[in-house]
């Protein structure tokens, strides 16, 4: 077990003490510094990547989340077959290779002229988060009571006001698991975006990537050590069972 | 209240556009590419082409070191979900935790850590010379490859394991132990019956993504060992033959569906067994 740990934690405790490495390669110790942290931010590239993949998470995991529980509603009411029908389009992106999906959308965007940059990230993001999004919300939905919905328009609920006050918070979990997941996803994609990214766009990712040819920057390790502290202080502040938050992807692909 | 159903059914009208225009037509055109040549006539050679060496080599390599890190995954993290399922469930949550923490850092850069890790001068040689033992020639190798694999795609076989075992009712373990079954046969006749599902979708979720790669052998194997991944990605940005990349992916997703059937069929027949 504790072996198990090590070896997962091995390589993230390589970069953290590679970020306060003075000397700029990462063969050898140069003495410890914090200079990388200072230069980090006053490096636009890196920043303008950081920005992009904050931002392209946040608008598809939104948009995501409210395409596909919208779709779950109308799946619901789906006869059987149509159903499994569209199911099984869903777990198209989730099953496939991602190379295969990067693929398919570079030849989508590049067929009907799409220009690459920003928005065909964006709208290949949202097309592999709404699967997360439906496996999410779907269990939660079918566990649903159509009597109470039934009862809120008995007592004089309209169909919309009774989903928000009665369907809505009883699936509010299912959301934001799904939420946090395409966000996950999205801000840990290389390969969809590495198919599917203009020139002078960048990510993170492919922004680490085509860095891995020239030589990290050591900014980068900075950059990195960063966000895993700050996640690592987030998960602990948050809630105390982040467990939660990645289980659903085993458990619906079980289901 | 038909009425009404109707207009439910509406509301997933886009998604199903979405789906359509980015799952459905991306697919075909795939297919398209791959089974026409450069003038757009009907050729089936590009899904032929998986038979030249470089691609076949690619091809079993690439199955190869999947199949093996699969393995590799199920024979760690089986005893691991077992152990975190026994555990206190405050434990339980902080080891969970730890888990999944480390893939919040970007996988390329963790990946590219290893590098540094395993390299000729790196830190694991540098410590195995300061204890005196012989240094590990590992990257570059296959080996190293192998290692990425198990190092990025572990937590998908530990979780979905975990979960399946932990479901599983404590008195059915109870009654089979009263029965008279001793350790090895509640093991064998209960526990990994009831977690063949857990072990599915690890396999599918450790396999695919071991089998496609491109990027752990980039970077782990040195420019020298090409997985079918590698081979698809390279026709796409650098040869830009796309007929050719779409026809070998046609053949990977080939692999990848019969890879879903034949872990149904384990997972069918895990069931009966059981029942």
């Amino acid at each position: 077990m504790f072996l198990i740990a090590l070896f997962l934690y091995a390589p993230i405790i390589t970069l953290i003490v590679l970020s306060f490495n003075s000397s700029k390669t990462r063969a050898k110790w140069g003495g410890f510094t914090t200079k990388w942290y200072v230069s980090l931010f006053k490096n636009d590239a890196i920043m303008s990547a950081l920005f992009n993949t904050l931002l392209i998470a946040l608008v598809a995991s939104l948009v995501s989340t409210l395409i596909g529980t919208i779709a779950c509603i109308s799946i619901m009411n789906l006869r059987k077959k149509t159903r499994s029908l569209v199911m099984g389009v869903t777990n198209i992106p989730m099953l496939n290779a991602e190379i295969v999906t990067g693929i398919s959308l570079m030849l989508l965007f590049i067929s009907f002229n799409f220009r690459f940059g920003l928005g065909t990230i964006l709208l290949s993001h949202i097309t592999f988060c709404i699967p997360y999004v439906i496996l999410s919300v779907m269990p939660r939905m079918a566990q649903l009571d159509p009597h109470t919905y039934e009862a809120a328009l008995d007592l004089g609920a309209g169909p919309v006001y009774g989903y928000i006050k009665v369907v809505l918070p009883e699936i509010m979990p299912g959301i934001t698991a799904g939420f946090l997941m395409a966000f996950t996803m999205s801000i840990d994609d290389f390969i969809i975006t590495h198919f599917t990214k203009g020139a002078g766009v960048d990510t993170l990712s492919t922004k680490i990537y085509t860095e891995v040819k020239k030589g990290i920057k050591p900014e980068m390790y900075a950059l990195s050590t960063i966000i895993f502290l700050t996640v690592l202080v987030l998960l602990l502040l948050v809630n105390y069972k982040p467990a939660d938050r990645k289980k659903p992807a085993g458990k619906e692909q079980s289901a | 209240m038909n009425k009404q159903k109707r207009y439910r059914k509406l509301l997933g009208t886009p998604y199903y556009l979405w789906s359509v225009f980015f799952i459905i037509i991306p697919l075909g055109m795939v297919f398209y590419y791959g089974l026409t040549n450069r003038n757009g006539s009907l050729t089936f050679e590009n899904i032929a082409a998986i038979t030249q060496p470089e691609h076949i080599k690619g091809l079993f390599l690439a199955l190869g070191l999947s199949f093996l890190s699969t393995i590799i995954c199920i024979l760690l993290s089986y005893p691991l979900a077992m152990i975190l399922s026994a555990m206190k469930v405050s434990t339980k949550s902080f080891v969970v935790f730890i888990f999944i923490l480390p893939m919040w850092m970007n996988f390329l850069l963790r990946t590219m850590a290893w590098q540094t890790l395993l390299e000729k001068n790196g830190v694991i040689n540098s410590i195995l010379s300061f204890v005196g033992l012989p240094a590990l020639k590992i990257i570059n190798t296959p080996s190293a490859i192998v290692l990425g694999m198990v190092y990025n795609f572990l937590p998908f076989m530990v979780l979905p394991l975990y979960n399946c075992i932990s479901k599983i009712d404590e008195n059915v373990i109870n009654a089979a132990r009263d029965l008279g079954a001793n350790s090895f046969k509640v093991f064998t006749k209960i526990i990994l019956p009831l977690s063949v599902p857990g072990i599915i979708s690890g396999i599918t979720m450790v396999f695919i993504p071991a089998l496609t790669t491109f990027v752990i052998s980039k970077l782990l194997g040195g420019s020298k060992i090409l997985l079918i991944g590698n081979v698809i990605e390279e026709e796409f940005t650098q040869a830009s033959n796309w007929n050719l990349g779409s026809g070998l992916s046609i053949v990977l997703m080939i692999f990848i569906i019969i890879s879903i059937i034949i872990t149904n069929i384990f997972d069918k027949g895990g069931e009966s067994n059981f029942l």
